[in-house]
């Protein structure tokens, strides 16, 4: 199962993303719409070491690997088509380093209760483990961490601030 | 005796006075016109306590102002200051419109201690309404005062004071080398006094009151994981409850001490769990694939009302402790979370959304009526002082978060603020036990 998992993990990725959702059934159309956006298409050849990046493949600015944080809607656990890509990299550079260990960080903004927002970015941060694990990462590969509205990145009252506060981001301990 | 119910309410100000204790700065922020007139003279040998002037009469004016239920006399606006019952002439009281006096002194006692004598008056009929001797030493005569206002408010509106008890609260500052500092303090109800029971360079959150007093449930998320830990405060020793991969959070004591309601979220989603203190067991209460999460008790212990996003958004739901189906409380608005009995058990306080404001809401239960309580636009953490006079709350000012409280009515409003940090997530303590 874990091998066929990872096998169609690489088929997306050589397939260039091209139609390649980690959605399934009715996601599909959406999920690919993102995929073969320039952003998505573009970027993701850094992975595999095609441009002239020498660095470590997390810290290519080519690569959707660079991207370790995504935004999230008010209320929503449901992760955005834009960042679908980011995500899908992730995942296979997990499948393809089963040594490595990720923390998906879950996070909310101020508004509502505390303890309820720390059960909806666990939410968050299980979506993203899922799509995480779809894409062929190990289930102990990546650890979910929920965090509610404790640690803000930006303080502010307003959406402009909310929005950079709901977010998920990816931790890689050892890098 | 002032009976006249005027419900004009005083807004902006009433009394503006500080409760200085090193921590939180209390300041009345709307009263009510309808307070009773009552003239607290100073008692007489006011005693020096380590270095600090501790002036008795004053703590018990200020904790009867706070109430909003009294409008103490300003003392220039006192003829003379009798400390005995002889000494009083009521007739001069009449004219300066009190109805009601409190006179005392402060004796030295046998073994270096000390007894605070009081008694309160009904200024109209020349009678004592009651007076008792507090005894205390030269470091307890603050609790000594708040004991008299115990005293003094239960005999003059038939609900008993909850001026000795205190309240814990979470604050985060940027420490000296720029990193976040995280600590769960308690203080007194008035503010003063407050001590640091743990200190964290990581999150800390939802302290929860054991219902004897003596000991704190709050999480840590020390490790970068979320852990429930039970403090004694006496002694700071603290216990680490079994936690679970996942969430590990929002503890409530049972009314009687024996279990403990948490959410965990090892078996997938959020779920309710009830933690039992002496067999050491978890036993699960909500299976659900939605959240569900912030129990509270009832005040008999039988039921525990929670918040879950199972209908599609936070609402709040009573299930049996023992178990079973759980029944939807709130269907007013589209975000209330979580809620609280009263002390007697009529009302729960939420979060509620109103307008795209986050506010503190009652619910009373026998009619479904809900009656917003506070103001403001971020509004959370409501907790009921154990004689349910009033509700403490967070809520923000400007970019800080501040602690508000607001009477059970909703007449009377205060602000506590905090030097230098924001405070937030107030819980009351339960009464002192004597």
């Amino acid at each position: 199962m874990k091998t066929y998992q990872k096998l169609l993990a690489s088929l997306c990725l050589s397939s260039a993303l091209a139609g390649c959702s980690m959605f399934g059934g009715d996601e599909q159309a959406g999920g690919s719409t993102a995929i073969n956006g320039s952003n998505g298409g573009a970027s993701t050849t850094g992975l595999n070491g095609a441009d002239n990046f020498t660095g470590h493949p997390l810290d290519n600015p080519a690569s959707p690997l660079a991207t370790k944080v995504i935004y999230f809607a008010f209320d929503s656990s449901a992760v955005e088509p834009q960042y679908e890509a980011v995500l899908a990299a992730h995942g296979a550079y997990l499948a393809a380093n089963n040594g490595v260990a990720v923390i998906v960080e879950g996070h909310a903004d101020e508004r509502g209760t505390r303890e309820y927002n720390v059960a909806l970015s666990e939410k968050r941060a299980k979506t993203v483990q899922n799509l995480l694990s779809l894409q062929g990462a190990a289930g102990n590969q990546a650890e979910a961490v929920a965090l509610g509205e404790e640690k803000p990145v930006v303080l502010g009252h307003e959406e402009k601030s909310w929005r950079l506060n709901r977010r998920v981001e990816l931790i890689y301990p050892a890098h | 005796m002032n009976r006249v119910k005027r419900i004009g309410v005083l807004l902006g100000f009433l009394l503006s006075f500080s409760a200085w204790g090193g921590a939180l700065k209390i300041e009345i922020t709307q009263g009510v016109s309808s307070a009773q007139p009552i003239a607290i003279i100073p008692f007489s040998t006011a005693q020096v306590v380590g270095g600090v002037w501790v002036d008795v009469a004053q703590i018990i004016s200020d904790d009867l102002a706070r109430s909003g239920r009294f409008k103490p006399l300003p003392r220039l606006d006192m003829l003379n200051k009798p400390s005995s019952a002889a000494q009083v002439n009521f007739r001069n009281w009449q004219a300066l419109g009190q109805d009601n006096l409190v006179v005392g002194k402060i004796l030295p006692a046998a073994n270096g201690r000390l007894t605070v004598q009081f008694q309160l008056f009904d200024v109209y009929k020349g009678e004592q309404l009651t007076g008792f001797s507090v005894p205390a030493n030269s470091a307890s005569l603050r609790a000594a005062a708040h004991r008299i206002s115990d005293l003094i408010y239960e005999k003059l509106t038939g609900q008993k004071g909850a001026f000795s008890t205190r309240i814990a609260y979470v604050t985060s500052a940027h420490g000296v080398n720029g990193k976040a500092e995280y600590k769960i303090q308690v203080a007194d109800a008035d503010g003063f006094g407050s001590k640091t029971i743990v200190t964290s360079s990581e999150p800390v959150m939802s302290p929860a009151w054991s219902p004897r007093g003596d000991k704190l449930s709050y999480v840590s998320y020390e490790g970068r994981r979320s852990s429930i830990y039970t403090q004694t405060l006496r002694s700071g020793q603290r216990e680490k409850l079994r936690s679970f991969k996942g969430i590990n959070g929002a503890p409530a004591w049972s009314p009687d001490g024996s279990q403990l309601a948490l959410t965990l979220s090892k078996d997938g989603s959020a779920d309710i769990y009830v933690y039992n203190v002496i067999s050491r067991s978890f036993r699960r209460l909500t299976r659900s694939y939605a959240i569900d999460t912030e129990p509270s008790w009832s005040p008999d212990g039988r039921q525990i009302i929670f918040t879950s996003d199972r209908g599609g958004k936070p609402q709040i739901y009573r299930i049996s402790a023992n178990g079973g189906k759980a029944a939807r409380l709130t269907f007013e608005g589209v975000y209330n979370a979580r809620a609280s009995y009263s002390p007697d058990g009529k009302h729960v306080i939420m979060v509620h959304r109103v307008n795209g404001q986050y506010r503190i809401a009652s619910l009373e239960l026998a009619t479904g009526f809900t009656n917003i309580l506070s103001n403001g636009s971020l509004d959370e953490s409501p907790s009921y002082a154990p004689n349910g006079s009033m509700i403490l709350y967070s809520t923000s000012d400007g970019l800080k978060t501040i602690l508000a409280a607001v009477s059970s009515d909703g007449k009377v409003r205060q602000k506590l603020r905090l030097q230098g940090g924001d405070v937030r997530e107030p819980a009351w303590s339960p009464f002192k036990q004597y």
